[in-house]
């Protein structure tokens, strides 16, 4: 029995979003595809099913297995950082059909037909991973149709989606190729306490943010807490003025969120009920009338006693032949996109990203997520994270910040360029992210500035370590770890090969291959590849 | 007048400064370092010797005999240089950004002619930035005005000293204006309304300097701006005070340089995204330009061309170049930045002058600062490595020849919570 049958004309456009996509399982999470064997599970016919809240049923894209026409490669002679704190020092890389293949030290094996590439005294890590940008949405060049970042009409919009309003021809995105990153989340900005949804994207050509969506990725939640949204609305003499008001307006829309959720879960529950007593109504029908009509023929044909022919008899006149009329359906609670988002959020199947700077603002978004029940994946900027750095370690709330950035305001005030290299020595997830469109084409140069303030400062980090800071852990806080972020078998290929040491200013990356597909190649021609950089 | 002050007084005009004579004068000496200078080839097992607040002394390690007063300085294995010069920051008037009552880099008014505005005048010698510039070898700032198309006159300062008279080697060092993206400043006006605007100033100062008595503000100025404003003016089309232009488009540049011609200007660009389109023009009037090396893409409708080798192609086509962070929190990562310009094609030694030599040349201070020079003030930075490596950090630093601390804010900062 299908739900389906028992939609109305007034509860089909409540639940259109919720059905549209029938094939997903209610219990799809971000993460690998689902085995073989639960996607072929069969369906109980007899089982009845309820309508699942819209944020757990939204269609998740899965992350392709393989791509089509891209060529294998081996890869021969460089130095491996792996990205997951381990160094090969002379190693080799197998792609195959946009995947990785085979990883190891050596000059390993080439398959059939693959493309050979020394790269011998070169290095190979991973494509750099970054956290924090807003390529797209405050694309190049700046100009007041480009403000496509913070929607400022009021200081909660948790229904925005930054991949509405990506524009694909930034020209900043292929600088940013150039510079070895191949994935980047691109947020909302931090006017709002909560900005709204953060999209993946990885950096291939495309004319649409869809074209360059990380398949699979979950979205992310970009909240923020401190000085942008009390400066923003408090000027304009609306809530939030203060830290005080930027915290209640957390509050009340996350309990609009778990509101939601409670009205979703009584919906569920009063739908099933009606359902099952209908299911068990029908069936109770179906089997009187069978009895019946096996009564009846017992009686016609003689095979029963006279007696109880005249019992059943009476019995039938008093009962209605009539089939059991369905219970009318209550409507689903009133779709809420924004609390939709939110309650994704609850439920972990959107990620949450704080921009936050100060140890006490920090605290009090883990008391927000204490009392909400939802999990913060990264602290964005924290510039104070050194202060508290062993209570973000056991939460496993990563850092993602800055090398050196300071002082542009009170709240980064106590920045100092030993962060990264602290939360790295406390067994933190130290993330290097850039939040510039200028940065992001160095991150390599942003790691290696962390990386050499806390060696200076007598803590010790490997280069292996440090690389780190700009794949895994960043893959990690952005859900797709299981896909980039270090070169092990079966992971995309994206990977940079740089002509020295990636931590010298000097460094360049000199190709860049994202799904097995030669994206950047230094002094090649073809630039530019926006096309709001052609000319005539 | 007492020699302290008088001393002071000499020093705030930079290039006529001479050492007071003093007895016993504490000596130190820098030795087996690799000195490089703008010019010179790297001088290996150099000596470095220092003297008051000057360098007295450069010489191989085999022509040195130390004297018993000597503080030496072991520099084995390290590289020598000037100390950085970012000649674009508001270091010392600008604390927070975002707290207006922190700031004293703008002249507070609705007019966008501010020639007379001194941003000399709220410089703060005990601004945390300037350890933090320091720590990573910066030992003189340009200190610049915002706001408004004629922003002001622009500062330098020497990154040490407890009072704004010692630190600034020159109080009036150029007047900036601004012909670049007006979202920067607050003069509200496109390229060609600036130009306008500019030219009937310096018609104004011409008037007044040709009748000053006659002159009056409402009938003969168009732009209604006031003696003391001329007054700076006037200096600036005498050529006595130097006219820095920020701006980027190719034909914006060409008329800037065109009206610097015509009306006699020492005439110094900034930013200059564009330039490398127009760098034999500059080149042939011999401009100097103060580049940013991360310029580098489309970042607005004035600087459309913006390529990270520009300073690359305007060093090739013989135009002198300094570097500039733009920055003043992180003018700490002016390094950085040259280590780019050198990934981006600038060779090692035009990038070392660019932000040691160069910006001393182009504002008239060579006399005292630039490259290290026998005679010139001692600021000087012993590095681990080459000073644009990023694995490289200051191990000494010299200003006026003092060896300066390299703590900051943020050092204590990371030792009371490591």
């Amino acid at each position: 029995m299908n739900v389906r049958a028992f939609v109305t004309e007034a509860t089909r456009a409540g639940l259109a979003v919720a059905l549209a996509c029938g094939c997903v399982p209610d219990n799809v999470a971000f993460g690998p595809a689902r085995s073989a064997a639960d996607a072929a599970a069969p369906t109980l016919l007899t089982k009845v099913e309820v309508a699942d809240a819209p944020w757990r049923t939204e269609a998740l894209e899965q992350h392709p297995a393989s791509i089509d026409g891209a060529p294998a490669i081996i890869f021969r002679g460089a130095r491996l950082l792996v990205g997951d704190g381990t160094e090969i020092p002379v190693g080799h890389v197998v792609v195959v059909r946009g995947r990785i293949t085979a990883v190891g030290e050596g000059p390993g094996e080439a398959p059939a037909g693959a493309r050979v590439l020394d790269v011998s005294g070169k290095t190979i890590t991973p494509g750099l991973i970054d956290t924090h940008s807003h390529m797209g949405v405050f694309p190049m060049p700046a100009a007041a149709a480009h403000r496509d970042g913070n929607e400022m009409t009021a200081s909660t919009t948790a229904a925005v989606r930054a991949i509405d309003a990506v524009w694909a021809h930034d020209p900043a995105f292929q600088r940013a190729l150039a510079g070895g990153t191949t994935t980047v989340q691109v947020l909302p900005g931090s006017a709002n306490l909560i900005g709204g949804r953060a999209t993946t994207l990885k950096l291939v050509p495309s004319n649409t943010a869809e074209g360059m969506h990380f398949k699979g990725a979950p979205d992310g939640l970009k909240m923020a807490c401190g000085e942008n949204p009390k400066r923003v609305y408090g000027n304009r003499t609306q809530a939030p003025m203060t830290r005080m008001g930027n915290l209640a307006g957390q509050r009340t829309a996350f309990l609009a969120a778990k509101k939601l959720i409670a009205q979703w879960e009584q919906f569920r529950v009063t739908e099933l009920q009606r359902q099952t007593q209908h299911r068990d109504a029908t069936q109770r029908f179906a089997a009187e009338t069978k009895d019946r009509e096996t009564k009846r023929a017992a009686c016609a044909q003689k095979t029963a006693r006279a007696r109880d022919c005249r019992q059943w008899e009476a019995s039938f006149a008093k009962e209605s032949p009539k089939p059991p009329e369905p219970l009318e359906p209550r409507l689903p609670p009133d779709r809420d996109l924004g609390a939709e988002t939110l309650a994704a959020a609850i439920e972990g199947r959107v990620l949450v990203h704080v921009h936050c700077y100060r140890a006490d603002d920090m605290t009090r978004m883990m008391a927000l997520a204490d009392e909400m029940a939802f999990s913060i994946r990264s602290f964005h900027h924290a510039l104070d994270a050194y202060k508290i750095r062993d209570v973000l370690a056991k939460r496993r709330i990563s850092v993602s910040t800055w090398a050196d950035w300071w002082g542009f305001k009170l709240e980064a005030w106590d920045g100092i360029p030993e962060n990264l290299a602290l939360i790295h020595a406390s067994g933190g997830i130290p993330i290097l992210h850039t939040d510039s469109d200028e940065g992001v084409r160095r991150m390599n140069q942003e790691a290696s500035k962390a990386m050499w303030s806390g060696r200076h400062a007598g803590l010790g980090i490997t280069d292996a370590e440090a690389i780190r800071w700009v794949t895994m852990n960043p893959a990690w806080a952005l859900g797709i770890d299981a896909w980039v972020g270090s070169l092990a078998v079966g992971k995309d290929a994206d990977l940079v090969v740089w002509d020295r040491d990636p931590f010298s200013v000097y460094a360049h990356a000199e190709r860049v291959f994202v799904d097995g597909l030669e994206r950047h190649q230094r002094g090649a021609p073809g630039r530019p590849r926006s096309d709001f950089e052609a000319t005539p | 007048m007492s020699e302290l002050s008088r001393r002071q007084a000499l020093m705030a005009v930079g290039a006529t400064v001479t050492a007071a004579p003093r007895l016993a004068v504490a000596r130190i000496a820098i030795v087996d370092a690799t000195l490089h200078r703008a010019g010179h080839p790297p001088l290996e097992h150099s000596v470095v010797v220092l003297a008051g607040e000057r360098i007295v002394q450069i010489a191989e390690r085999a022509d040195f005999t130390q004297t018993s007063s000597d503080r030496v300085i072991d520099g084995t294995g390290k590289i020598l240089t000037a100390g950085l010069v970012d000649p674009l920051t508001r270091i010392g008037v600008a604390e927070i950004d975002l707290e207006d009552g922190s700031h004293d880099d703008a002249l507070v008014t609705k007019n966008a002619m501010r020639a007379a505005f001194a941003v000399a005048d709220g410089y703060n010698p005990a601004s945390a930035l300037i350890a933090v510039a320091r720590r990573e070898g910066l030992t003189s700032v340009g200190v610049t005005p915002t706001g408004g198309l004629v922003m002001g006159q622009s500062a330098w300062a020497d990154l040490i000293g407890d009072t704004p008279e010692q630190a600034l080697a020159q109080k009036s060092l150029a007047l900036h204006v601004l012909l670049d993206d007006p979202t920067l400043g607050d003069s509200g006006l496109n390229r060609a309304s600036a130009l306008y605007r500019l030219r009937a100033l310096l018609e104004d100062a011409r008037t007044y300097r040709n009748n000053r008595a006659g002159y009056h503000r409402a009938a003969n100025s168009e732009v209604g701006v006031g003696k003391r404003d001329l007054e700076v003016v006037v200096r600036a089309l005498e050529g006595k005070l130097r006219v820095v232009v920020h701006v980027d488009r190719a034909a914006d540049i060409l008329n800037v340089l065109a009206l610097a011609k015509d009306n006699g200007l020492a005439l110094v660009l900034a930013s200059v995204a564009e330039g490398w389109k127009v760098r034999d023009a500059l080149a042939d009037a011999d401009v100097p330009c103060i580049v940013y090396p991360l310029d580098d893409g489309p970042r607005n409708f004035t600087a459309l061309g913006a390529r990270e080798d520009n300073a690359a192609m305007l060093h090739a086509a013989g135009v002198t170049i300094a570097l500039a962070t733009g920055e003043s929190h992180n003018a700490r990562k002016l390094r950085q930045e040259a280590g780019n310009a050198v990934r981006a094609g600038l060779p090692w030694p035009a990038a070392l002058d660019a932000v040691t030599d160069a910006p001393a040349r182009i504002f008239g201070l060579d006399a005292t600062h630039g490259s290290p020079t026998v005679g010139r003030l001692a600021n000087l930075a012993l590095w681990t490595d080459d000073p644009f490596e990023l694995s490289s950090r200051v191990q000494a630093l010299f200003i006026r020849g003092r060896e300066v601390s390299l703590r900051t804010r943020q050092t204590v900062l990371f030792e009371r919570h490591r």
